[in-house]
């Protein structure tokens, strides 16, 4: 009896295994793959739809040149807000900065994610101390929650957050929650922490082109274009 | 005299000059059943979409920091003042029906259709609490110009007859009349005969060929005439060849302020022929705000082509005759503070030109906090000093503006806008505040040295 129930509780953990090891293999191989297409063909579409919408001239004399050197300009002036603006932005700049760089770190400077990058690109990179990581996971976590915070309490937020703003950043922190409790071996095995951590990032990818993450791509075409009327003009950017 | 016009005289014994606070409102124009309204408001805004608006529209991220650069929020904190929320309901027009996943939009009516009821309760923020300032396309992480969405905003809202009473009867009287208040061409010729008296100075009307063409706005024709006068004492002294044209002597341009592209084009091409018939090299705009950007920057895009002479705001030409010693002027011993128009320093350029001409006049400058490109608006701008219901609002955000002035300490505020003129003058009389703006135009004119 005792013998029959252990042999049934083995089988389950077998399967089990099975099925984690199954899930692992398929966020690794089909569904990163799956994942990359939609991120690529969304976003393709998404910007050529973009650069396919008429062009409209500006005929107007120009007080000055520069135009295309004032657009990149904004490009990156726009990063810090004018000394003006500055006081009344703080919160909302500070935390947008905490986890934008944050994530940066984390993609850029992860071992794991170095090793995944290289796969597919070739290219590599010394990672950064995993603790340095680590560190800056858990900040870029704290901060994603503090942005959360505030866009549920902040009225102006409130009143702009749509269904894209939450789904985005849910997308957003979950790869960094699920990495997380991944290498902290928190709530279950490492290999279905890896395996939701993988799927969870597959969602940010798939998510990309139809939302606001896109911002990531199209805010250099944004600012550029307003850098180039307003240099055109001599205008402040 | 025509039935639109009849039925919205105008006010002209008040500090605001305009039209006649309305007993009904008729904040709709036109019987046009609702699903047309919206379907006319949605394709005119849509007409409008290219790459530059629809690179906009795709980049906002709802961070909501351009609610702090506008002074409707930031004096009532009511979030629903935020610039971008002003265009809501046409983000969601575009994502539904021109966005690259529009078919998705509309197959799970993702984006729900705009309604009328919506548009209706847009009016408020695309016209009464917006100036189209640019505070909020300088502030915008992402540099999306929110203001010149507001513009296109209003052609769609003004295809869908959903203008405010009082903005639409300005710019409909402007269109039949050559003016918003009235100055029609044989008022402006009465007007520059009794300016020339009163300047004793020669007022050029109508000369065949001349190298400047100038033009007034009607608020300073109508309100504030010594404009015309310290205008032709300046050009006379520099010996310039110059005119005012009947055809085209009106800068201001309500066509472009309500939304109607075809009355915007009609009140500039008036300015345009005037130009070309008179053989002008360049034509000087007076001291308006919204004038010189639908010159400036419109007005090629309107004539279809570059235009075929320079365009200057009066501050420029001034900056340019004192700089190259032209035109010399007397020292001024007073402190001053300098108002910039939004339209022709944070969204013209042309921010150090009065700055050139207060240094020669050699005043005591002290500037706002914060002053030039990040100037808080006048909050009349953009038509919104014409509607009586924004009153109340206009004012609140004003008393940032007195606050600001108050601060410098200085004796004389100065302007080079006729707009702002009028909104601190309206807004000066209902707080009984002891300021009051005067023109820099003026101030130059005072005070010039002219050779015997």
């Amino acid at each position: 009896m005792v013998g029959a129930t252990l042999a049934t509780t083995r089988n389950i953990l077998l399967n089990q295994g099975d099925i984690i090891m199954g899930l692992l293999e398929f966020a690794r191989g089909e569904g990163l793959q799956i994942a990359v297409l939609i991120f690529a063909a969304g976003l393709i579409w998404r910007l050529v739809h973009l650069l396919l919408t008429i062009r409209k001239m500006d005929i107007s004399e120009p007080r000055q040149g520069g135009e295309r050197a004032g657009g990149l300009r904004t490009i990156f002036s726009r990063f810090v807000h004018h000394d003006a603006f500055r006081e009344r932005t703080r919160n909302g700049t500070i935390i947008a900065y905490t986890f934008h760089i944050g994530l940066a770190i984390i993609f850029l400077g992860g071992a794991p994610h170095i090793l995944f990058i290289e796969s597919f690109s070739g290219l590599s990179w010394s990672p950064l101390p995993t603790v340095v990581i680590h560190v800056t996971a858990a900040i870029t976590l704290a901060a994603l929650i503090a942005a959360f915070v505030r866009r549920m309490r902040h009225p102006v937020l409130q009143m702009l957050s749509n269904f894209d703003d939450y789904f985005s950043w849910l997308v957003t922190i979950l790869p960094v929650l699920t990495g997380l409790l991944a290498v902290a071996h928190i709530g279950a095995r490492y290999e279905t922490l890896l395996a939701i951590h993988i799927l969870s990032f597959e969602a940010f990818l798939i998510w990309f082109p139809f939302g606001k993450l896109m911002h990531s791509i199209i805010v250099f075409g944004s600012r550029y274009t307003t850098g180039v009327t307003f240099t055109r003009r001599g205008a402040r950017v | 005299m025509n039935e639109a016009v009849e039925k919205n005289p105008l006010e002209m014994d008040k500090q605001r000059f305009g039209i006649k606070e309305p007993e009904a409102r008729y904040d709709l124009q036109g019987e046009v059943a609702n699903e047309e309204r919206v379907r006319r408001a949605m394709v005119n805004f849509a007409k409008d979409i290219n790459r530059t608006t629809a690179t906009y529209m795709e980049a906002c991220v709802h961070c909501g920091q351009c609610a702090e650069a506008c002074q409707y929020y930031v004096q009532t904190g009511d979030p629903k003042y935020t610039p971008i929320w002003k265009l809501e309901v046409f983000k969601q027009a575009y994502k539904r029906e021109a966005s690259p996943f529009a078919f998705l939009y509309r197959m799970f009516n993702l984006k729900r259709k705009v309604t009328v009821e919506q548009l209706e309760e847009w009016q408020e923020l695309i016209y009464d609490s917006c100036t189209m300032c640019g505070r909020c396309s300088l502030m915008c992480p992402m540099g999306i110009d929110i203001a010149t969405l507001v513009g296109q905003a209003r052609h769609g809202m003004f295809k869908a007859g959903l203008v405010p009473h009082e903005l639409h009867a300005v710019a409909e009287r402007s269109d039949l009349e050559g003016s918003p208040l009235g100055a029609t061409p044989e008022v402006f010729e009465d007007r520059a005969d009794w300016m020339a008296d009163e300047h004793d100075t020669e007022v050029n009307l109508n000369l065949d060929q001349a190298d400047i063409l100038v033009a007034m706005s009607s608020i300073e024709i109508m309100k504030y005439p010594n404009s015309i006068g310290a205008t032709a004492r300046i050009l006379n002294a520099i010996g310039e060849s110059w005119t005012f044209r009947s055809e085209g002597y009106e800068a201001t341009n309500f066509g472009m302020l309500s939304g109607n592209v075809e009355w915007q084009k009609r009140s500039t091409m008036k300015l345009i022929n005037a130009a070309i018939n008179c053989g002008a090299k360049l034509v000087v705009l007076p001291e308006c705000g919204h004038a010189y950007g639908a010159l400036r920057w419109q007005g090629a895009a309107m004539y279809g082509k570059p235009l075929p002479f320079k365009v200057q705001h009066v501050s420029e030409f001034l900056a340019d005759v004192i700089s190259s010693g032209r035109l010399k002027v007397k020292k001024v011993d007073q402190s001053v503070t300098f108002h910039d128009p939004c339209q022709v320093s944070r969204r013209g350029g042309a921010t150090q030109a009065p700055r050139v001409v207060m240094e020669a006049l050699g005043v005591d400058l002290k500037e706002m906090t914060p002053s030039g490109d990040f100037n808080w608006c006048c909050g009349g701008g953009g038509g919104v000093v014409t509607i009586h219901r924004a009153d109340k609002l206009r004012y609140k955000v004003f008393e940032l503006k007195m606050e600001q002035i108050d601060d410098t300490g200085a004796e004389t505020l100065l302007s080079t806008c006729s707009n702002c003129r009028q909104s601190f003058n309206d807004a000066q009389q209902h707080f009984n505040w002891d300021k009051s703006m005067e023109s820099l135009l003026e101030l130059v004119a005072d005070n010039l040295v002219e050779d015997d």
